[in-house]
């Protein structure tokens, strides 16, 4: 875990592309498996949406955004709003991973008390940037962020994660005409691609296709990639990093549900669900959790 | 409570709109408050911020016809240490409701929305541009403050309150000519309302272009014996209970008036406000729960009860039902 907390020091450590990609693989794993955990013993949450966007999220905390566990109001931070709010449960796991919270209290995903709601809020948790879980709204935000931060001439950027699903949001394609208008080339989006929605795969609900020429005919800056294969995840934030006058978006072709194998690609995991403790347990081991582990994330008595 | 049994002088010319009022107090705020930005989409000559447009062009973000995207961007506005001034139709404003009550009020964002166009003080534009729900409905979002001045001098007034003021703020102006009501020496405070005619019989309480009115009416009863007291309401939430309870128990009777739904607005919030501190009659003069229609301000406030004699009328009810 990156561990520099001073502005003048912010920015990750630069490790072998190896290590770093095995820093990163390893980050996603502990936000999958958490996330898995915490939905358990919620007893209800949305764990596809959470699996699909964990590698994505992992790349982001691990390599790309500047932002420290203590320096969570420097103004000079950069900026994530997780806009599709259900993913909720990865974001809690990949700020666990990286000090932002503690995981333990994290698992209290959805409980009376706690400051893990089903979806992010601002007033909970320090570092969640704004409050999410109405679609397309955080998008906006972050657009708000990205154009304030502009207008203040900090060279702070902004980055924010989409459903695909949330794409069917008007408020959406109102936010991506402004963004380009303003040449925001501080905001950086990325969409979790996978296919799929709450009751049905995208394409039976409302397509989406063609999305990239969607993106690109909104004058936006395009990169489609593998949103699980972490070395074109990352050179896909360094070239929208480089994007100058015009906003980027990654479109990240993921799998839902991946790593659970019973989950992969199947529309009934996206919705809150509760799952058994077979369940879980089925999930963790497919995920590479060892016994004691399991043990550890399932049946601790303190909650 | 700083208003004395004195009323001021009722100017009683017709002057600016609410509007214009706000243009030209936000642009004459600036650069006293170096953070504010103002929100504006492609109604600018509408609300009235051309003026800051032309004052300040660095600070005034277009965001096109898209309320949705602007409202909740204004939120991100705030997050980065800015201070946003959302502005448009209330009609609009409804439309993006969801997005002020997500990312200003629950994130409790210092962001302010500035509606024009409210009530049928609309006019001519017709009843799908006449807002007769918002007060109802940005009352009902928790944090969200809720303001509708009465006149030009309030409306300046208020725009600086609301800068000021730390958190959410929904706040009306009006499209039409507004009738000067208050003189210089007029005061505005968030949360308080105002005894601007002093009377023992009966309190009217009104908002907005209604205040007029209703001083109207006072002066009509006064001619019939009937000794009315006006209170101006400008801040229909945090509602002034403690006035409030003072005047019913001092008048014994109570008559709310509002350009807007007799639902869930300024009559609302007064008679929740009564009923648990001081119950006595209330009489709602309102739009009663129907849509408006193409027409001046004027006959439209004949057609649908919301004129100074309506007012009087009310006020005779009220009293009537005295215990």
């Amino acid at each position: 875990m990156p561990a520099q907390s001073q502005k003048t020091l912010l920015k990750h450590d630069a490790p072998s592309a190896r290590e770093l990609a095995t820093e990163i693989a390893e980050a996603a794993r502990f936000t999958r498996k958490h996330a898995i955990a915490s939905i358990f013993h919620a007893g209800s949450g949305h764990p596809g949406g959470a699996m699909s966007s964990a590698d994505l999220l992992a790349c982001l905390f691990g390599a790309e955004l500047n932002f420290w566990p203590d320096a969570v109001s420097d103004p000079d931070r950069d900026r994530f709003v997780l806009s599709k709010g259900h993913g909720a449960p990865a974001l809690y796991g990949i700020a666990a991973h990286h000090g932002f919270c503690d995981a333990r209290a994290a698992l209290k995903l959805r409980k009376l008390g706690s400051p893990f709601q089903g979806h992010p809020h601002v007033l909970d948790l320090p570092w969640v940037e704004t409050s999410t879980g109405s679609l397309g709204q955080g998008f906006s935000v972050a657009l708000g962020m990205a154009m304030g931060l502009k207008l203040q001439k900090n060279p702070a950027r902004v980055y924010t994660l989409l459903g695909d699903g949330e794409l069917q949001e008007g408020e959406v394609w109102e936010a991506a005409m402004c963004a380009a208008h303003h040449k925001l080339d501080n905001l950086c989006t990325v969409i979790d691609y996978n296919k799929l929605q709450s009751d049905d795969r995208n394409d039976a609900i409302m397509r989406l296709e063609p999305l990239a020429a969607k993106w690109r005919a909104f004058d936006w800056a395009v990169a489609e990639v593998n949103g699980h294969d972490i070395d074109e995840i990352l050179s896909a934030f360094r070239r929208a990093s480089a994007s100058h006058g015009r906003p980027a978006v990654i479109i990240a072709h993921t799998i839902k549900g991946k790593g659970v194998p019973y989950m992969e690609n199947l529309p009934h995991w996206h919705g809150s669900v509760r799952l058994t403790h077979a369940q879980a347990e089925e999930a963790l081991t497919a995920l590479g959790a060892t016994r004691s582990e399991i043990k550890d994330l399932l049946d601790v008595s303190d909650r | 409570m700083s208003a004395t049994a004195e009323a001021p002088a009722l100017i009683g010319t017709s002057g600016d709109s609410l509007r214009e009022a706000f243009g030209k107090a936000l642009s004459s705020l600036a650069n006293e408050f170096p953070k504010l930005v103002v929100l504006d989409a492609d109604i600018a000559g509408g609300t009235g911020v051309h003026h800051f447009r032309k004052s300040h062009p660095a600070r005034f973000l277009q965001f096109g016809i898209a309320e949705q995207n602007m409202m909740a961007a204004a939120g991100g506005l705030a997050a980065v240490g800015l201070l946003p001034v959302v502005t448009t139709f209330a009609v609009f404003c409804l439309r993006a409701i969801e997005q002020a009550r997500l990312s200003l009020a629950y994130a409790r964002r210092n962001a302010k929305i500035v509606a024009s166009h409210p009530g049928l003080d609309v006019g001519p534009d017709g009843g799908s541009a006449q807002s007769l729900e918002d007060l109802a409905a940005f009352r009902a979002i928790p944090g969200m403050t809720v303001i509708s001045p009465a006149d030009p001098v309030e409306m300046a007034l208020a725009t600086r309150a609301i800068l000021e003021f730390e958190g959410p703020v929904y706040m009306r102006t009006g499209r039409s000519p507004a009738i000067r009501i208050f003189g210089d020496d007029h005061t505005f405070e968030i949360g308080k309302g105002k005894i601007v005619r002093d009377g023992n019989d009966v309190t009217i309480v009104a908002c907005g272009v209604e205040a007029s009115r209703a001083l109207e009416a006072a002066k009509m009863l006064e001619q019939d014996g009937v000794s009315a007291r006006v209170v101006n309401m400008a801040t229909i939430k945090p509602i002034d209970t403690e006035l409030l309870a003072r005047c019913a128990a001092e008048t014994g009777a109570v008559v709310t008036a509002e350009d807007h739904n007799i639902l869930g607005g300024l009559g609302g919030a007064v008679a929740e406000a009564l009923a648990a501190t001081r119950p006595c009659p209330i009489e709602f003069v309102g739009v009663k729960d129907v849509f408006g229609a193409s027409g001046e301000p004027e006959e439209l406030a004949t057609l649908y009860g919301l004129t100074a004699p309506h007012i009087a009328k009310a006020a005779r009810r009220a009293i009537a039902r005295k215990g």
